[in-house]
């Protein structure tokens, strides 16, 4: 599944940066029929989360309640350079995964 | 002297008589829009139409069978810069005057022999949102000259015609009544510089065709098919009302 990620490109140690975070989801409620009159099945994102340096920073868990292409912006704090991953999976199984390296000056 | 004056004017402007009035000054979509859904489609992060126009460019670069769209048309941010601020346009090998989707498909048909994109799939938006954003900034400047006119003449008949149970035609919304209140939005004056664009109210993007169907059912009218000759004809009249407008397609709207 198609997301995408975004950290400023360098950031000070100790203070908060914001990780832009944007996914490919329909985000299906279930409650909507088609053209047809035939319910559209439930799908949607049920939970997301951050690590960063290999410890969860940041967990989001979903409903039918939020728009499709869900997108997130929250602050992490900077300690050291590493990988900030994040990865999300729906009702299906279908999961995604993006990442971006965040350079502690 | 007065004859002087006059006959300049008259060169200066070669007016025809059929060219109704645009409005003015002209407004691109997002004018009409919150500040937020502006601020949204200028972030090229956060503008969901990012996702798209990724999509778009791997599409671009991916081979099919050997063959790619990078393969012909190189870098896309050269070959493509301002071409879809020119269409549709009059297409010789069609003898028609074509949309920039059946542009699409037939290179992807006829170059790549990948099959045909359905109308409002995915791959298709894609690749017009990666193309678009290419002119974005350059002035709408399509051809209306030679074998395009009675093209535009009929979208500029049936932007005149007042169709479906409500009586209403293109105009009645877009020319007499923009920036009045409709329900709880600004009626826009109808330019087609953003699209294909995130529609919120679809919850995905779509396409200019896409919009003017939900026109035609708004006023209670048939909804022509994607790809047929009404719609094209009606998006080279926008596309020439918009004339000098710049593109802000991939854009957002509500």
């Amino acid at each position: 599944m198609l997301g995408r990620i975004q950290v400023p490109p360098e950031v000070k140690r100790g203070q908060p940066f914001p990780v832009r975070v944007i996914v490919q989801h329909p985000m299906e409620t279930g409650f909507r029929r088609d053209y047809n009159g035939k319910v559209i099945p439930l799908n949607i994102v049920e939970r997301l989360a951050c690590r960063y340096g290999g410890r969860e920073v940041f967990r989001v868990e979903l409903g039918s309640g939020i728009a499709a292409n869900p997108y997130f912006v929250f602050p992490v704090v900077a300690t050291a350079s590493g990988e900030i991953v994040v990865e999300w999976r729906d009702d299906r199984g279908q999961s995604g995964r993006v990442s971006a390296l965040v350079k502690v000056a | 002297m007065r004859l002087a004056i006059v006959l300049l004017a008259a060169l200066a402007a070669p007016v025809l008589a059929d060219e109704p009035a645009r409005p003015v000054p002209a407004r691109n979509g997002s004018a009409f829009l919150s500040a937020d859904l502006r601020a949204l489609q200028t972030d090229d992060f956060a503008n969901p139409m990012a996702l798209w126009v990724r999509r778009g460019k791997d599409y671009w670069s991916r081979p099919y069978q050997g063959r790619s769209c990078a393969g012909c048309h190189g870098e896309a941010s050269a070959s493509m810069k301002g071409v879809a601020a020119r269409y549709p346009k009059y297409d010789a090998g069609a003898d028609e005057v074509i949309d920039l989707a059946r542009r699409i498909n037939g290179c992807v048909v006829g170059g790549l022999g990948a099959p045909k994109l359905a109308a409002e799939s995915d791959d298709l938006l894609g690749l017009e949102a990666y193309i678009a954003k290419q002119s974005r900034g350059l002035p709408m400047s399509v051809s209306i000259d030679g074998p395009a006119h009675a093209t535009w003449e009929k979208g500029r008949d049936l932007y005149f015609t007042r169709i479906g149970q409500l009586d209403l035609a293109c105009t009645s919304c877009h020319d007499a009544s923009w920036g009045k209140t409709l329900l709880a939005e600004t009626i826009s004056q109808g330019q087609p510089t953003g699209w294909p664009a995130y529609r919120f109210e679809w919850q995905r993007p779509g396409s200019l065709q896409r919009r003017l169907r939900a026109c035609f059912n708004g006023v209670r009218a048939a909804m022509p098919p994607f790809g047929s000759p009404d719609l094209v004809a009606l998006e080279l009249y926008l596309a020439w009302r918009a004339q000098g407008l710049p593109m802000e397609a991939p854009g957002v709207r509500r």
